[in-house]
């Protein structure tokens, strides 16, 4: 059985994030998912890039509707997600749209996945994930 | 709290802390069955307080602080007839709870003395090669280790192979017994024995990823969950001993097998052949890391061992878009090289099919008719099921015949008797098998 663990955090929560000490924050995170990799537990793991450079597909109406993101009702359910290898934001826009599980209510939000190249690569806990995602192939 | 919540809340921090938890108090006490009779206590104290107070703050520490406790009144009892003991467990008492003296916080001072960080990945690998010991008898080591590293309980145990909870327990109980006899120290091996007692760690998650991905009795194909945990110990291996490329080649040889488990049953959770496979429901993400860490075990040029020349068998599998594309080619060749390595007549039987493929059945039936001639297997429905499909393949369709129920006559699970039962419907249109 696999899980996904998502994480979501009101606005209020989200803004307090920006208090925390980066550095720290890394080395909080860095050391929980050592011990998801100790416990032979974690397969992936990814974080999401920022919520107003997503996109949103809506299916309530003949032709798939896109806007920008964030969206504003924020009490949607997020029940599965895709990882998509694609060299564009409109490419994976073009995937949403043939997606088969559409109608009232079905959205796909199409978000960038950050990578490990983004993150300050002297921090050792940095460090430490890229040597993890080498040897594991998740790179 | 509902009492079963409460139950599922202890299972759920037993299964990822019971490694830990035993490790440290094996490091604690120095005695690895006592270590596991304490942590035994410990998880049925939570079992009975939990579920009625909830769960504490800190479920690791709470657990460490009751085995330690228990341990320190074990030491106590024994010292009237030990002087050794005696010195111990005050040694061991200084500053505890048991002592006497009144930390602020107990769970603290239990998670300082055995919770050492530096040390738990030790604890757990001494772990691994004291349940795997070659002293104890297979089905002790694989009891042991689902135990103590798995943190499953008899019960658990016992349902993943179907054989009573006593007889799980009677096993465990006889491991213990023959580690304390043998004087098993807790400790990991000494470099010149560390190869040959790895071996045994390596078979012991092989054999409980065998039974889950192929059980050897009952209905079910597939048991997901020790297959699951059997990866789950792998991944901790490989962790523990990342220097080891025969530790990855298994990882590697779990992960590609486990990729095909979505396309190995079907709806009615029936067997699907691999040529039957739809190749779309295979765990592309498990393909990956199965490559990841074959490459790993290739890396170190030291030439692939029993579980590297499976996985890359298994690799040849999972990169081919279909039975016909697939590289039989390469397949013949790492069963000839397994076949040196670990001469075995399944090993043969599977160069039979993978020749068949490469070169046709005429190739590959002497290769069966020798086995046959020696007599092995002939207990086995592989044999007889390899040689009909061969006869079937040649046109020998009567011969095909009486060797599927052969096959069947020997078939121990039900699904896979359903296939062979198939097979002969198909050679006999009109009537029943």
């Amino acid at each position: 059985m696999k899980y996904m663990l998502i994480m979501r955090a009101t606005d209020e929560a989200f803004a307090a994030m920006g208090d925390i000490d980066f550095t720290e924050m890394l080395e909080t995170i860095g050391k929980f998912n050592d011990e998801l990799i100790r416990a032979g537990v974690l397969l992936a793991a990814e974080g999401l890039d920022d919520a107003a450079e997503g996109v949103v597909v809506d299916y309530s109406s003949a032709d798939p509707v896109v806007t920008d993101g964030p969206y504003g009702e924020t009490k949607e359910l997020f029940n599965g997600y895709y990882i998509l290898n694609v060299a564009s934001k409109e490419e994976a826009v073009e995937w949403a749209k043939r997606m088969p599980m559409t109608g009232a209510g079905f959205k796909t939000e199409i978000r960038r996945v950050s990578t490990i190249d983004e993150f300050p690569q002297d921090n050792v806990w940095i460090q430490k994930e890229r040597a993890w995602r080498e040897a594991t192939g998740q790179l | 709290m509902d009492r079963h919540e409460g139950r599922a809340a202890v299972a759920a921090v037993w299964h990822i802390e019971s490694a830990r938890i035993v490790g440290a108090l094996a490091r604690y006490t120095g005695e690895f069955t006592l270590a596991e009779d304490l942590a035994q206590e410990a998880l049925a104290e939570a079992l009975v307080t939990w579920p009625r107070d909830g769960v504490p703050r800190n479920p690791a520490g709470w657990l460490l602080t009751v085995g330690r406790r228990r341990a320190i009144d074990g030491f106590r009892r024994r010292a009237a007839l030990d002087d050794r003991y005696a010195a111990l467990a005050r040694e061991l008492g200084e500053g505890g709870v048991a002592a006497g003296s009144d930390p602020a916080d107990p769970m603290r001072v239990a998670e300082q003395v055995l919770w050492d960080p530096d040390r738990i990945d030790d604890d757990v690998l001494a772990l691994m090669f004291v349940a795997c010991h070659p002293v104890l008898l297979p089905e002790g080591r694989v009891a042991l280790t689902l135990r103590v590293i798995g943190g499953l309980t008899s019960d658990e145990i016992a349902r993943a192979f179907l054989v009573p909870t006593a007889t799980v327990q009677a096993r465990i109980t006889r491991a213990k017994k023959t580690l304390a006899a043998a004087r098993v120290p807790f400790e990991i091996p000494p470099a010149a024995e560390r190869a040959g007692r790895l071996i045994s760690v390596l078979r012991v998650i092989y054999v409980i990823f065998t039974e889950g991905s192929s059980a050897s009795s009952g209905t079910d194909l597939i048991r997901f969950d020790l297959a699951a945990e059997a990866q789950r110990l792998a991944r901790v291996l490989a962790r523990l001993l990342p220097d080891e490329p025969e530790v990855h080649s298994l990882l590697a040889l779990l992960e590609l097998t486990a990729a095909r488990f979505p396309a190995r049953t079907g709806p009615e959770g029936e067997p699907v052949l691999l040529e039957d496979q739809d190749r779309r429901r295979w765990d592309r993400s498990a393909i990956r890391r199965g490559r990841a860490a074959l490459a790993r075990a290739e890396r170190a040029r030291r030439g692939l061992g029993i579980y590297g020349l499976q996985a890359a068998i298994a690799e040849c599998h999972a990169v081919a878009p279909s039975v016909a594309d697939t590289d039989w080619d390469r397949i013949v060749l790492l069963y000839e090289a397994l076949g040196r390595l670990a001469p075995a007549p399944v090993v043969e039987v599977n160069r039979a099919v993978a020749v068949a493929m490469a070169r046709g059945p005429a190739a590959a039936l002497p290769i069966v008719d020798e086995l046959e001639a020696a007599g092995e297997l002939a207990n086995s429905h592989l044999l007889p099921s390899v040689r009909g499909e061969l006869l079937i393949r040649l046109g020998r369709t009567d011969e095909a015949r009486a060797e599927l129920h052969r096959a069947i006559a020997r078939c121990g699970n039900a699904r896979e008797r359903s296939v062979l039962e198939r097979k002969i419907e198909l050679l006999d249109p009109g009537t029943v098998a």
